[in-house]
């Protein structure tokens, strides 16, 4: 299907995705490589209100010191609460954003590709399939125009004809019919709308995939129909995802590895397996008591009090310190760390889990 | 635990709600009927466009136009209520019975400080001097958790968090002490650490005050945590309805049953959500007899003609033909049931 060049670097020993779904334990060749992005942003007053009321300017700091690798063809889910910044770092990686301070870099790719603001976004090589399938496609659009929009910019095929055999496969491999491309999205439900939206991101062939809560506005049974299928394209495209949601289990459905933000830093980093079965962080398991499940029912939830602080405040320390009953006078002082468990030799192995948290590393909890 | 024996303090028979214009009529509540006890929490399910929503607002008496009542009764205390005048509609809410909505922001207006809308809903409706309704409305706002509710009370809407707005429109639902709650997708719009939370508070409040809770929610997380029976809609219709225990373990309904499996959960397989094909049909085309049985793996003949009523299903009822033992020999033939797709 896909007509890119393999990473000739990569395609040795790149772990595919078995059938069953599962990780290969092999570590992955990074296909993007985040290092300490920082994104500040200026939420200040107008300039008259600031030299009236005297106050100064006021940053927030949306996205704080974030690393992070997503290999080649893995799905990396982010998960937290909201204003968390797990959006602002799907909006710096397919350059909507750029970075305050760190740098995003394509590794398996040559240097000159690797300058910012340069043509990856231009080149359709990075896309996103946005939360609101409502606000995302244009209304006065045909279904054939949105998804043949991203071929005809990039002049992947010029000839007419052969755009609308293309749109049509790309309708069909969604699991919308040839009849639909000459629907306008009003005429769609919001499952198959966001299928359109999925269809228009593989439309250029994209390396990778950012994933922006795709399935928060959908009804559970559409939910399940989307998330089976945007698992089934990685699958067969080879996509390399980043898959953002503020819903654990919908997260645990579709990646691979999983990062936990809170407040703009990744507290806790781990595969998906490892995350869920022994989670680490005092957040990670805080989140995890507070989701409903059907299995467990009555089993009170142990919900931590207290609410996501201020981002223009944020505590010193570690700042989940005030919702933390580990919390010691470490951590309301030094800023955590996020740092592998156990190194296991230079190479990010896949199983090893990273957290930032002092407790942990201090073996104050297990 | 709820005691079914006691007399039902809504009960809701037959009802109907169509949406007229000149030139169709749809129908968006089609012949639905449940009751609540007293301190009983009700959960009503369903995926968009079900109708939950246009129940709630039939019962509270706030059904927006082309929205129209078009049969059936809606009884509080055994007093009809559905046929009142609006005047006597508007003294019934508020005080027996008041409603949450999924955001607090809109249920709450920017203008007055919350200790102020507090204290007009409860001088309206329990007839308070100032002073009284003002100590009042600091009890309530710190009876739903929030901290220092003596200086809160005269904050403004916007400097409350997501969380303390839905707190203080919960103690705004509670300030006429109602006998019924309609909560319309009370913690959608939350965190989950939040949502938690409010379902806990929801939950005490409705144990220490005796009231009932209309719980509108698509999410069946919720639903399991929080309600003792279930009603599950599909196309403006009851399809199960039962303790949620049963409901939750062992759905009867195949649509139940397909709603049930492609939650994700946080345990188990986690390959390949079971998926329902295709998506509830819109008002204008629903099929015949069962609304369901396009989607259905075990439909046969007569699902297609006739529409199935609810129908004893172990604890709960289902409104499906399966359950009918007049029938077990249409159904006896192999299904080809829905499977994983990958």
């Amino acid at each position: 299907m896909s007509t890119r060049p393999e990473h000739p670097e990569n395609s040795a020993d790149t772990p595919v995705t078995s059938s069953s779904g599962e990780v290969s334990r092999l570590p992955r060749d990074p296909l993007v490589r985040a290092e300490a992005i920082s994104k500040v942003f200026d939420v200040s007053a107008p300039w008259l209100n600031r030299m009236i009321e005297r106050r100064p300017r006021q940053l927030l700091r949306a996205v704080d010191s974030v690393s992070l690798d997503i290999g080649v063809g893995e799905t990396l889910g982010l998960v937290g609460e909201s204003g968390c910044g797990k959006s602002t770092v799907g909006r710096l990686l397919v350059e909507l954003e750029q970075p305050s301070e760190g740098r995003i870099s394509f590794p398996g790719e040559a240097y000159a590709e690797n300058r910012p603001g340069n043509t990856h976004r231009a080149r359709g090589r990075l896309q996103m399939i946005f939360q609101n399938p409502y606000a995302s496609l244009n209304p006065r659009w045909k279904a054939f125009d949105i998804v043949g929009e991203p071929i005809r910019v990039h002049r992947l095929i010029e000839d007419p004809g052969l755009i609308r055999k293309r749109v049509v496969a790309l309708l069909e491999g969604v699991g919308l019919s040839a009849a639909d491309a000459d629907k306008y999205p009003h005429q769609f439900s919001g499952g198959q709308r966001q299928r359109v939206s999925i269809a228009r991101a593989l439309a250029s062939e994209p390396t990778l995939l950012v994933c922006d809560e795709p399935t928060s506005a959908l009804d559970v049974s559409a939910q399940a129909q989307v998330l089976n299928l945007l698992r089934r394209v990685q699958r067969e495209h080879e996509l390399t995802c980043l898959f953002i949601s503020h819903d654990l289990a919908v997260v645990r459905h579709v990646s691979d590895r999983v990062g936990v933000m809170y407040l703009g830093r990744i507290v806790e980093l781990a595969s998906v397996r490892q995350l869920f079965a022994s989670p680490r962080h005092p957040y990670t398991r805080m989140l995890l008591d507070a989701v409903p499940d059907l299995e467990m029912r009555g089993v009170p939830r142990t919900g931590v009090p207290g609410e996501v602080p201020d981002p223009l405040a944020t505590p010193g320390g570690c700042a989940f310190h005030p919702r933390c009953p580990y919390a010691n006078l470490r951590c309301r002082s030094e800023k955590p760390a996020l740092l592998p468990l156990q190194v296991v030799g230079k190479e990010m192995v896949a199983s090893a889990a990273s957290v930032a948290c002092h407790a942990v590393h201090e073996r104050r909890i297990g | 635990m709820i005691q079914r024996h006691h007399a039902a303090l809504l009960e809701v028979r037959n009802l109907r709600v169509q949406l007229e214009s000149r030139r169709v009529t749809l129908t968006a509540v089609d012949d639905i009927s449940f009751d609540i006890a007293a301190g009983e929490i009700l959960g009503v399910v369903g995926e968009s466009g079900a109708g939950k929503s246009m129940t709630g607002s039939a019962i509270i008496g706030l059904l927006e136009p082309p929205g129209r009542i078009t049969g059936g009764q809606i009884l509080l205390n055994g007093r009809r209520i559905d046929n009142l005048s609006a005047d006597e509609k508007r003294r019934i809410r508020g005080r027996e019975i008041s409603a949450i909505f999924q955001d607090p922001l809109t249920s709450l207006d920017p203008l007055y400080s919350v200790g102020r809308q507090l204290c007009e809903t409860i001088q309206t409706h329990l007839g308070f001097t100032s002073a009284q309704a003002r100590r009042r409305a600091i009890e309530l706002l710190s009876a739903t958790g929030i901290p220092g509710a003596d200086v809160r009370v005269d904050h403004f809407p916007h400097q409350f968090s997501g969380g303390m707005r839905q707190r203080a429109v919960i103690a705004l639902a509670m300030a006429g002490q109602p006998k019924l709650i309609i909560a319309d997708e009370p913690t959608s719009a939350l965190d989950v650490s939040i949502q938690a939370q409010i379902i806990t508070l929801l939950k005490r409040l409705c144990r220490e005050h005796g009231t009932a809770i209309l719980l509108i929610t698509h999410d069946m997380g919720v639903i399991a945590e929080a309600a003792d029976r279930v009603a599950v809609m599909y196309a403006g219709r009851l399809v199960e309805l039962g303790p949620v225990r049963d409901v939750v373990r062992q759905p009867q309904h195949p649509y139940t049953q397909g709603l049930m499996a492609s939650v994700p959960s946080l345990v188990g397989e986690r390959d390949g959500l079971k998926q329902i094909d295709g998506s509830m049909p819109g008002l204008d085309a629903i099929p015949s007899g069962c609304p369901f049985h396009p989607r259905c793996g075990r439909a046969v003949a007569v699902c297609r003609q006739h529409r199935p009523g609810l129908l004893a299903a172990g604890p709960a009822a289902a409104a499906c033909w399966l359950h009918e033992p007049k029938l077990a020999a249409a159904f006896a033939a192999p299904s080809r049931g829905a499977g994983p797709v990958a």
